[in-house]
């Protein structure tokens, strides 16, 4: 259980913050290349953040993208405080949004980051309640350990 | 295809990355102006066609590994957004042509559809 901690870093979200929508999947993109993990894993985990970055931006006041990459995996959680989700099951499902009309006109907001984050990931858990907020914890393995390690 | 020759194809004005053209080959295209559909479908490596200016395109070139991104209708990102693509070494380019004619072109001239099946 105990796996040694090769890298750990919390990046923190502004809810509406538009203008810096994806700076913290840019940031973790280029933590995870400078390990030297697979450029395959390294797109998978980026898309995955990056339309959890932009769950956050759109939907909450605020929220923190935590990356732990063990020898095996890399693991996030982002974490908001926001309206949480009424109905996961509904919100999991392609197509289903409560987007506005800004979120659409960033190219987003069409019921797909959910179930886009759940494509790129080999876990993938989500919590909600409504009126505190919504925690998304997910993780890719690793087919080798990152650089300098074994 | 080099991006040289989709600039010379579609007549595009090159907003950044003008030496990076040459060296880069793209084999493929993905057009859609929501980002959720690139992040979901497109292959590493394609071309990004969209009207969508905002630093989100930048970012979903940037994490789905895209080549460039080749805006239509004469369509250009404010200049925040240029200084992103600049530094990502992501060239962006814009034609004045709209995307049905746009995409038609790149397919006719042996561009591949990125979408994965």
């Amino acid at each position: 259980m105990d796996e040694p901690v090769l890298y750990r870093e919390s990046f923190a979200i502004t809810g509406d913050d538009f203008e810096h929508g994806g700076d913290a999947a840019a940031a973790v993109k280029l933590v995870m290349k400078d390990l030297g993990l697979d450029p395959a894993i390294v797109r998978r985990l980026s898309i995955a953040n990056f339309e959890a970055e932009m769950n956050v931006i759109m939907y909450a006041r605020e929220g923190r993208m935590d990356l732990l990459i063990t020898p095996n995996e890399v693991r996030v959680v982002v974490a908001d405080s926001g309206p949480g989700i009424e109905d996961i099951e509904l919100a999991m499902q392609e197509g289903y949004s409560t987007a506005t009309a800004e979120m659409r006109a960033r190219g987003f907001g069409a019921g797909m980051g959910l179930p886009n984050i759940k494509r790129s990931t080999d876990t993938f858990e989500i919590e909600s309640e409504v009126g505190r907020g919504t925690t998304l914890r997910y993780s890719v393995r690793l087919e080798r350990p990152p650089n300098g390690t074994r | 295809m080099k991006l040289a020759e989709i600039r010379r194809l579609l007549d595009c004005d090159v907003i950044c990355g003008e030496e990076l053209l040459e060296a880069t080959e793209v084999e493929s295209c993905f057009a859609a102006d929501l980002m959720s559909d690139v992040l979901a479908f497109s292959r590493a490596g394609s071309l990004l066609v969209t009207g969508l200016t905002s630093l989100q395109s930048v970012h979903t070139a940037d994490v789905a590994d895209l080549a460039a991104i080749l805006f239509i209708h004469d369509k250009r990102p404010g200049a925040a957004v240029v200084d992103v693509a600049r530094h990502k070494k992501i060239p962006l380019l814009t034609t004045r042509r709209f995307m049905f004619e746009t995409c038609g072109l790149l397919f006719d001239h042996g561009l591949k559809a990125a979408g994965k099946d």
